[in-house]
């Protein structure tokens, strides 16, 4: 775990919000080509985490290191321009626009002045999810009616424009069905595929087992684990997600 | 599902069958066609009540009848796109109308100037509401209602103890009273229709080029076609009486231009994504206070157009100019002809569909001898019934899992 092998790495971060300590001394890292599972319960700070990489959130301690160099991020657009890409839950796609269209907004490819060049953005999102092989009907097809996995394809690919390193990914398979789930994971491995860093917020262990290789742990804003997939068992995961080896926030029995 | 808001683009998917064409049309596809339905439905009843109706001066004169409305429902169409409202549309047009007529006759001021003046008016009461509504977060219903109140005050105001102005400067009167020569007519109408039939299918082109699949040259050559018969049809008619009215010239024009904004154009984008989903829009990067401010900008300077085209017609401005019916049937026109009151679904030809079938019901009642009683009624009708067609087509279609 040198520090030149990440592409993103943060050390020893701490966030408060008045008395609530929501992270304490967290060291997390993601390497190219590494798929990063952040578990931990209800409240134990991963949200928070994610905001701090996505830049949303300006840590009280610690230090944002990315492709091994110590940087500075203020605010959501620093973290963007260093090529952290975050994929929210809530998709945030406009549903009266059609694939093209979300793809490209906020970044609509023009051709005179400010006019759409849309042959131009409908050749480029054929290329990007035909490479990602996606499961969208058709590229004009109004976002309102795809499926929720489909949706979510939608929005990790729009991520992908920006030719980020990193990509964070917030509970990407809640609410989907099976079949669904199942496409998105498959994206996700295509994204680890390119040499991209991918971190995956979950609360569904099945995934986590089914695409990373390693298991970060969150307990209470403390490391609670950090475990390559293929050296644990679920039962170990869940124990350091509930607390049970690591005795109350004693992180470091955990890490060893 | 039920609460997204349907497609916008619906009209650039031809249908490959005659069963996918009639189940889209149920669905709430083509709405476009929908209102040309119920144009076409109307028209008749009144042709057949009143052989007059589908005179040529008669359609000449439904022409300059709807050129005011149709151009302060181009605004209106923009903020509804939003999913805002905007109360003031009619009240501002009458202000803008009496700032260019007090300049001009009060004050002396050129034509020009004095149109300019109540151009840049319309647009600085727009911001204004715009930035009101962005800035403090007041929900654009009530910031435009202070405005119809409020500017109904400055328009007294402005009109002072004079009550009327009388317009003659004749730049100001020719807006509504200019008639092209037929050769002229002529002229705009193929230029229209060759512009038309160029970008579509220079568009195919680019597609083709760009390897991309592209509509089969028929289904262009109808929609090329279905643009020119009524454009002919139209100088056609109006050149068997005064000739094409500069209004309707105006009117199509402005028409044409922020279709090609909202459609073409990265703002006209960004207006769609605030509509359809604003956080998505604000995440993506869009400036989505300038979006909005800009909107309401437009909006009322759109309005201000209105306002002037009414005025010019009348001859004349009042202390109820921009009163009465004229913000509700701004804003009933385009939702007759489909745009959602919800924001992120319509077209900018809603304006001028909206403002057709609502100028010619009031038209034909007028020929029909009946009275204002019974034409709010029937406008009322088929307002509430396009909205209940427009619920229950948009309910099938998330039935259909197409939302």
């Amino acid at each position: 775990m040198t520090e030149t092998t990440s592409v993103l790495a943060l050390r020893g971060i701490s966030k408060g919000f008045g008395a609530v300590q929501a992270l304490a001394g967290v060291d997390f890292e993601v390497r190219p080509g590494e798929v990063v599972a952040l578990v931990g319960d209800n409240g134990a700070g991963k949200s928070t985490l994610v905001k701090v990489m996505s830049g949303i959130y300006a840590p009280d301690e610690g230090e944002y290191h990315f492709a091994g160099r110590p940087v500075k991020v203020n605010g959501p657009q620093d973290a963007a321009d260093l090529g952290v890409a975050t994929v929210y839950q809530d998709l945030a796609l406009a549903d009266n626009l059609d694939v093209v269209a979300n793809l490209f907004l906020g970044h609509e490819l023009t051709n005179v002045g400010p006019q759409l060049d849309e042959t131009r953005m409908e050749q480029r999102a054929h290329e990007l999810l035909g490479t990602l092989s996606t499961t969208i009907p058709s590229v004009r097809t109004v976002v309102a009616s795809l499926s929720g996995g489909q949706r979510q394809q939608v929005a990790i690919a729009r991520s992908l424009l920006g030719e980020p390193k990193v990509v964070l990914l917030d509970e990407p398979t809640a609410a989907l069905g099976v079949p669904q789930t199942r496409q998105v994971l498959d994206l996700v491995r295509r994204l680890r595929e390119r040499g991209l860093g991918v971190v995956v917020i979950t609360h569904n262990l099945a995934d986590v087992f089914e695409v990373a290789d390693r298991i970060f742990v969150l307990y209470l804003g403390r490391p609670g684990g950090d475990f390559a997939a293929s050296d644990v068992t679920p039962e170990d995961v869940v124990a350091a997600i509930t607390g049970v080896h690591n005795g109350n926030g004693n992180a470091k029995e955990a890490t060893a | 599902m039920s609460t997204a808001t349907p497609p916008v683009s619906e009209t650039d998917v031809l249908p490959r069958s005659r069963a996918e064409f009639l189940q889209r049309f149920t669905q709430g596809d083509f709405g476009s066609l929908r209102v040309l339905i119920t144009l076409a439905v109307i028209w008749l009843i009144f042709a057949l009540a009143n052989d007059r109706f589908l005179s040529a001066i008669n359609l000449t004169n439904l022409a300059l009848q709807i050129a005011g409305i149709g151009l302060i429902s181009v605004g209106v169409v923009l903020i509804l796109l939003l999913g805002e409202i905007d109360l003031s549309v009619g009240i501002v047009s009458g202000l803008c109308a009496a700032i260019m007529a007090v300049l001009n006759v009060k004050h002396g001021w050129a034509p020009v100037p004095a149109l300019a003046a109540a151009i840049v008016a319309g647009l600085a009461i727009g911001t204004f509401h715009g930035f009101i509504h962005t800035r403090f977060g007041v929900p654009s219903f009530v910031v435009t209602l202070a405005g119809l109140l409020g500017w109904q005050g400055v328009l007294l105001w402005v009109l002072g103890d004079t009550g009327t102005i009388n317009l003659n400067a004749p730049l100001i009167v020719d807006l509504a009273g200019t008639f092209f020569a037929d050769a002229i007519g002529w002229i705009i109408a193929v230029v229209l229709i060759a512009v038309y039939a160029a970008v579509t299918f220079s568009g195919r082109m680019g597609r083709v080029r760009a390897g991309l699949d592209a509509p089969p040259v028929g289904a262009l050559v109808v929609r090329v076609v279905a643009v020119a018969v009524p454009v002919l049809l139209t100088v056609w008619i109006v050149n068997q009486d005064r000739g094409l009215p500069l209004a309707l010239v105006i009117l199509v024009g402005f028409v044409i231009l922020f279709d090609y904004v909202t459609q073409r154009t990265t703002f006209g984008r960004h207006i769609y994504a605030v509509g359809g989903n604003e956080e998505a829009a604000r995440r993506a990067g869009i400036d989505v206070r300038r979006v909005r401010t800009v909107v309401f900008a437009l909006g009322s300077m759109m309005a201000a157009c209105g306002g002037i085209m009414l005025a010019s017609r009348l001859l004349a401005v009042n202390q109820s100019s921009g009163g009465s019916d004229l913000l509700l049937l701004a804003i009933a026109g385009p939702v007759i002809a489909g745009t959602s009151l919800f924001g992120g679904r319509g077209r900018v030809w809603s304006a001028l569909l909206g403002a057709l079938v609502i100028g010619s019901i009031s038209n034909g009642m007028d020929l029909l001898a009946y009275s204002s009683d019974t034409k709010f009624m029937v406008t009322g009708a088929v307002l509430l019934g396009a909205v209940v067609v427009d619920a229950a087509t948009s309910k099938r279609r998330s039935r259909a899992g197409r939302v």
